[in-house]
């Protein structure tokens, strides 16, 4: 805890001088855990020790440019070695870096230490949009740009949080220590908010862990850090941080949401509400590859419009939505979305665009085919 | 305008006139089959320059399309899919297409007028190692046209995002960089093969050039790491055409893999685009000083260090991928470890200078730019080598703005350095010192305008290889957009200087530059076909 002191106080007086310059945009921010205080404290005395030697070495060079120029009448010296100059010079840099290396060592074995977690939530990446899940209370969600779509194409003035807002922001309490377990379902991501100092790819196949305690309530905003495919800087990160009780009740409201859903399951579902709630679905979900209009981007991304071979093959639609498509980007939703929303979706895309089927798909029959 | 000029006193001792009645007893092509056909090193080092310069504004222009796209928030010239096919060529020609070609090119005029060689020792093997290279780059460029569009995935190419998810042309891809990787194998053999065997008698290797020296040490690492570049590109070609899952996690793969086997070729890489760049720098400072390197054998050793080294530092770039903390710390250490031999270098450079009878002539600008901004990529390469700071810099436009630092005002300038000086050698004329002073400037004050304010704009949270940004990282942006028009536009200037040099101006005698003192001096201007038949009579300096 002293170290840490120390280290907050360096940092402190480091940034000081260009608090002003610095603090508005143009650096690392502080940020609101410890962690983030400790890694820009290091960034800092990096920095100023490379401002320093900089100093040294281009005062030098600038020295030797302007004294020794031929135009002054400078005749050249003949030396060529100097073994003291030279080990010094070797040994000074080395010293320098052990002294860095002591500190840096410490806030990472801090970083690494995701021990005793209050909570965990598992972060899923998919192209382009993530799906937070609180691990053991049965609440999950996907969040996804909110951003308008005529924002970004310049028909509509940009609003303040430009690409950095989102449907629904993942929801954290202050002063818990929460494990962040991370992995995808697809491509690399990369999940980073900076304020949090929390940047940690996102792996299929592998679940990296990292940690956070924040410390005070606030927005937090952040973005996919790794390239990840055509919409990969339309996948922002939004984190709301806000007091442990809080917390506790928007967690109950939306278990209780939860279980709600899950009463859709017992009832016949029709055809109008199917598709209103489909249209969301695949606004949200799919229109990202396939198009708002159907139309997908071939070779890649099949057109879904007009698609005679998913019209006449309903239980091949079904099955392509549930568990994807091994080898192609078409990922399995049985994990991300629940049997309401797959149905739905599924109704959505059999009869919209022109695609009159008539088919409706009932949550039922959807959650039946999951629990096989 | 004749601070450059030798006295008049110094006459050029050169080769005997059998040199060229020589090049007259062969029945010499003409025309395109004497270029296709070429076996001389001088011809084929031009071939390797004239590559290297239209493939540096084939990439530049694609850059030009990514900096209007970023000029301001907002999709406005190009859709995304296209963005990142800009961003994954201009990566890929840059590196394999411009730089490293370029320094091929200088060797292969440099190398055997610096030992005293008649030509390289493999001189059918040298047509062929060039050869290949516009047939690689026609297909590379030629996916553009293919269905699906060229390579998006970044020229770093990570899995599953260039295997699973690419489009059809990633195939395509391969083949060419298999063909630009035998080109590289095949050169860097060719280049050891000379320095080893070829050089004039009683010249020891501690007695070579330092460009002979650097180059050496980046053919072994050209020789060590290629097949390995081969290797996991094959690896994505048999995960994306004959059902492996090296890659493929949900076959039992390992995405993590890729990144292991790339950057093991990767940071190796990165040095093959820096050494080189050591040794025309350590060669044209002295000789605009006049006075001898400070430190040559330390220079020598610091160079090995730095390739030994970097077969042990592959995983900096990979700091955020869940390393276990062992594994971390290692590479952290031993990143670090680096900025020791690359300080011994920066500090040789300055102490040369110092007391030194300095003029400032093109080459020597492009060098000092080269010492100065070259060593702010240093800088922020430190900062990036602490790993907790990593966690925030990693993948953002910090990351950019460091290693455009190490390559553009890095190695493109000591590219440019090393043709100013050797123009006259190459043309017979000296350069356009006017024009190449204005190119010198533009060029310089267009890299920082470009480069620097990417150091904010990342701190400030703004990740890589995105074609939208959010409304804070707006100035920043815009600036480094004005700055790379300027430093595109004014890479003209240099083509202009480059072809007024060939087509005449000030004749250059043998020794061009006062202050030169290697071996390429004592051949006449411009160099005649074949130099050197008879070993030249050297004698070793005091190092």
């Amino acid at each position: 805890m002293r170290m840490r002191l120390v280290r907050t106080a360096v940092g402190m007086a480091l940034t000081g001088p260009f608090e002003v310059v610095l603090a508005n945009g143009w650096n690392m921010p502080v940020g609101v855990t410890d962690l983030s205080r400790d890694i820009h404290t290091l960034h800092m005395v990096i920095f100023w020790i490379c401002v320093v030697i900089g100093i040294v070495v281009f005062g030098a060079i600038f020295y030797s440019l302007f004294r020794y120029r031929r135009s002054r009448g400078a005749k050249a010296s003949h030396f060529h070695e100097h073994t003291t100059v030279e080990v010094i010079w070797t040994v000074i840099p080395l010293l320098i870096l052990v002294a860095m290396a002591i500190p840096a060592t410490a806030t990472l074995r801090d970083m690494y230490d995701a021990s005793e977690a209050d909570m965990d939530v598992l972060i899923t990446g998919q192209q382009w949009r993530w799906r937070y899940e609180y691990r053991g209370e049965d609440v999950a969600f996907i969040s996804s740009l909110a951003t308008p779509r005529e924002q970004i194409e310049g028909q509509a003035a940009k609003g303040e949080h430009y690409l950095r807002e989102v449907d629904q922001p993942l929801v954290l309490p202050v002063d818990r220590k929460v494990r962040l377990l991370m992995t995808s379902d697809d491509v690399i991501h990369s999940w980073w908010v900076p304020d949090l100092g929390v940047k940690q790819d996102a792996m299929p196949g592998y679940i990296n862990e990292n940690w956070v305690r924040i410390n005070e309530p606030g927005t937090y905003r952040g973005q996919c850090a790794e390239l990840c495919g055509r919409d990969h800087a339309f996948m922002p990160v939004v984190v709301e941080a806000v007091e442990p009780e809080q917390f506790d009740s928007w967690l109950a409201e939306r278990k209780a949401a939860a279980a709600e859903a899950a009463m859709g399951l017992d009832r016949e579902w029709g055809l109008d509400e199917l598709m209103e709630r489909g249209e969301q679905v695949y606004g949200t979900i799919c229109a990202s590859c396939h198009q708002p209009d159907g139309g997908g981007s071939p070779p890649t991304f099949p057109a879904l419009a007009g698609n005679q071979a998913l019209m006449d093959d309903r239980e091949r639609h079904i099955e392509t939505v549930i568990n994807g498509v091994s080898g192609a980007p078409m990922p399995a939703f049985r994990n991300t979305l629940d049997p309401v929303e797959i149905a739905a979706v599924i109704t959505y895309e059999r009869n919209a665009w022109g695609n009159e089927t008539g088919d409706s798909v009932q949550p039922s029959a959807i959650a039946e085919r999951i629990a096989d | 305008m004749a601070s450059h000029l030798p006295p008049k006193s110094t006459t050029q001792h050169s080769q005997p006139a059998t040199a060229g009645v020589a090049s007259q007893a062969h029945a010499t092509p003409r025309g395109i089959k004497r270029w296709l056909l070429t076996t001389n090193h001088k011809e084929i080092g031009t071939l390797y320059l004239v590559l290297s310069l239209t493939m540096f504004f084939v990439g530049g222009l694609f850059a030009m399309v990514i900096r209007a796209e970023l000029f301001q928030p907002g999709l406005q010239l190009v859709e995304p899919e296209f963005f990142n096919q800009m961003t994954t060529m201009h990566g890929l020609i840059m590196i394999f297409g411009a730089v490293m070609p370029a320094f091929v090119g200088l060797a292969n005029w440099m190398v055997p007028l610096q030992v005293g060689a008649p030509d390289m020792a493999l001189p059918r093997l040298n047509n062929f190692s060039f050869w290949l290279l516009p047939v690689a780059f026609t297909l590379l460029l030629s996916t553009f046209f293919m269905p699906g569009g060229a390579p998006n995935f970044g020229w770093t190419s990570y899995a599953p995002l260039s295997t699973t998810y690419s489009p059809p042309s990633t195939t395509f891809f391969i083949f060419s960089l298999h063909l630009a990787g035998i080109s590289s194998i095949l050169g860097a053999i060719n280049i050891i093969a000379t320095i080893l065997n070829l050089r004039a008698p009683g010249m020891r290797l501690m007695d070579m050039p330092l460009f002979v020296w650097t180059w050496l040490i980046t053919a072994f690492l050209l020789i060590a790491v290629m097949p390995i570049l081969a290797g996991v590109i094959t690896m994505m070609l048999l995960d994306i055409n004959f059902g492996t899952s090296f890659f493929s996690a949900a076959g039992g793969g390992d995405p993590v893999l890729f990144q292991h086997l790339f950057w093991f070729f990767g940071h190796p890489e990165v040095y093959i685009m820096i050494l080189p760049a050591f040794g025309i720098v350590s060669v044209i400072i002295p000789t605009f000083a006049r006075k001898p390197l400070f430190g040559y054998a330390s220079m020598v050793y610091a160079t090995a260090s730095i390739a030994i080294l970097s077969f042990l530092v592959w995983a900096h770039h990979m700091f955020t991928v869940g390393l276990p903390l062992v594994a971390e710390l290692f590479f952290m250490y031993s990143t670090m470890l680096i900025a020791v031999p690359t300080g011994v270098k920066v500090f040789n450079w300055v102490t040369t200078l110092f007391r030194g009878s300095i003029t400032f002539e093109p080459p020597m600008l492009f060098a000092l730019a080269f010492v100065v901004l070259f060593t702010i990529g240093g800088f922020s390469g430190l900062m990036l080598a602490i790993s907790p700071a990593d966690f925030q810099y990693h993948d953002t436009y910090f990351v950019v703005a460091h290693f455009h630092y190490v390559l553009v005002p890095g190695a493109v300038f000591a590219i440019m350095a090393g043709v100013y000086y050797w123009l006259p050698k190459w043309t017979g004329h000296y350069p356009n010192l006017r024009l190449g002073q204005w190119h010198f400037w533009l060029s310089v004050i267009g890299v920082n305008l470009t480069f620097f304010p990417m150091h904010f704009a990342g701190l400030a949270g703004m990740p890589r290889r995105i074609p939208d940004y959010a409304l804070q990282f707006a100035d920043f942006n815009m600036v480094t957009s004005l700055g790379a028009f300027m430093f595109g536009a004014s890479q003209l200037l240099f083509v202009a200087v480059i072809v007024m040099c060939i087509r005449g101006g000030e004749k250059a005698p043998a020794k061009a530059w006062e202050g030169g003192e290697d071996l390429e001096w004592t051949v006449p201007s411009p160099a005649p076909l074949h130099t050197f038949e008879t070993p030249p009579d050297f004698q070793p300096r005091q190092h």
